[in-house]
């Protein structure tokens, strides 16, 4: 039996939707945990905390990423985007947020944030998909009310819309 | 669900690495990308003491394509890998195998070596390293060694690494000219660990005679199985295909087991007729096909 481990404590600076942020997180705190615990962004859900249900995802370095997967010390000076960053600068709702509101994509929203952030990056790669390319994007997240149709069907709205 | 304390240690260089992987020896852990890393850690399947966290360390992010090998580096995400054209054209079946893992959300942060050292029977690129003769290139305090694919995997979830060493690349050698590759499986959803899979590289000379047959399945055994099929199929018209001895002798090879999400009886059959049609779909997509026709 090896010696108890030591909790090694970090100080660590990530920019936060635009914002450079100072942490003291333990070595072990996930990203997710960081934005919700430490800077109170409760946007991002986490769901599994294993990284299947998507609903933690975050972008990090543009990238989407679990962030439930992810130590928060590990990814020390990259940008990080939430579903509080997948916003306008005026603070009203994204592209893909209204997209959402207008197809009815979400009942209960607890999947949604992940969601967000997931299509927003995907849009950006490729800003004018077909339906099943919309459902390929989706595919790594879980929703557990809608049944994906309006989800679909977002992604498509989104992409259409022109505002950026 | 939360991973039990540990020390992170964050090296800028191999040298540093191998230093502290020697110092914490069998109480370390290699972080890569971590999309199966910190599943363990979270559930407190693993607890190491130390973690090495090799995402800072510069040069070990590259791709090489050569004219007999791909070489990737230890952090090159599966991501960067499947995107990479250079690679996707000498070893179509790379990007044809990288699709199917997880989604792209993992596949962004996730290291394709990360997924080879961690050696799961249900991984695809240990299956894709056996069947292209890969080989891992390991480096630790003492020295290096390359350990090829058939003694890496040692059993379900080990690999042949031993405490203070450090993977840091992998090659795959290019199927010889003439060669087609496929990959296909079959999992309960979309991005899912699949039941059964299989990767099928069959090389065809200019008289469109086949003359070598491999194939490489996965969760149907300890580890990746590779099955030469060259005996059962050599000589075969290539337009012509009979694939029923190769599915046969395959079926003599795996080690189905039963568990929550498919029978055994069950993952045999895919592993038959997933053989069936990924040694077709071989010959269909070598390149250069076109031209022959």
């Amino acid at each position: 039996m090896s010696a108890p481990a030591v909790e090694s404590v970090h100080d660590i600076t990530l920019v936060v939707n635009g914002v450079p942020q100072q942490l003291t997180v333990p070595a072990r705190r996930l990203l997710s945990d960081a934005l919700r615990h430490e800077l109170r962004l409760t946007g991002t859900h986490v769901g599994c905390e294993h990284g299947v249900c998507g609903a933690c995802t975050v972008l990090i370095d543009g990238l989407p990423a679990r962030s439930c997967l992810v130590f928060a010390v590990s990814v020390e000076g990259s940008s990080i985007t939430t579903v509080e960053g997948c916003c306008e600068s005026d603070g009203s709702m994204g592209r893909v947020q209204r997209a959402f509101q207008r197809c009815h994509a979400l009942q209960c929203g607890f999947c949604t944030p992940g969601f967000i952030t997931t299509i927003t990056a995907y849009l950006r790669e490729n800003p004018d998909p077909s339906d099943g390319e919309a459902r390929e994007a989706i595919a790594g997240n879980l929703c557990r009310c809608t049944g994906y149709q309006n989800i679909v069907a977002a992604v498509l709205s989104a992409a259409q819309d022109p505002t950026p | 669900m939360k991973p039990s304390p540990f020390a992170y240690h964050r090296p800028h260089t191999v040298e540093e690495a191998l230093s502290v992987l020697a110092e914490v020896s069998a109480d370390g852990k290699v972080l890569a990308g971590g999309q199966s890393l910190v599943p363990l850690l979270s559930m407190r399947l693993a607890a190491p003491a130390h973690l090495v966290d090799i995402n800072h360390i510069g040069g070990l992010d590259s791709i090489d394509v050569g004219n007999d090998v791909v070489r990737i580096g230890a952090t090159v995400r599966h991501a960067q890998l499947e995107h990479h054209d250079a690679a996707a054209r000498a070893i179509p079946l790379l990007r044809q195998t990288v699709t199917y893992i997880a989604h792209p959300t993992i596949r962004n942060r996730g290291t394709s070596l990360g997924s080879i050292v961690h050696a799961d029977p249900s991984g695809e690129l240990p299956a894709v390293l056996a069947l292209l003769d890969g080989e891992v290139e390991v480096m630790s305090e003492g020295g290096g060694r390359r350990i090829a694919a058939a003694d890496f995997f040692v059993g379900p979830l080990e690999s042949a690494l031993v405490p203070g060493e450090l993977a840091v690349a992998a090659s795959f050698r290019v199927p010889p000219p003439g060669s087609g590759s496929a990959w296909m499986e079959v999992a309960r959803r979309h991005g899912d660990y699949a039941l059964c899979g299989v990767g099928a590289v069959v090389t065809v000379d200019d008289d469109r005679r086949v003359t070598g047959a491999r194939v490489g399945l996965i969760s149907v055994g300890p580890g990746p199985v590779l099955v030469d099929l060259a005996d059962a199929m050599a000589g075969q018209d290539a337009d012509e295909l009979a694939v029923a001895d190769a599915a046969a002798l395959v079926l003599t090879r795996i080690d189905a087991e039963d568990d929550i999400h498919a029978s055994a009886d069950y993952r045999r059959r895919l592993a038959a007729v997933l053989t069936e049609r990924a040694l077709r779909a071989a010959v269909r997509h070598r390149p250069g096909r076109a031209e022959a026709a």
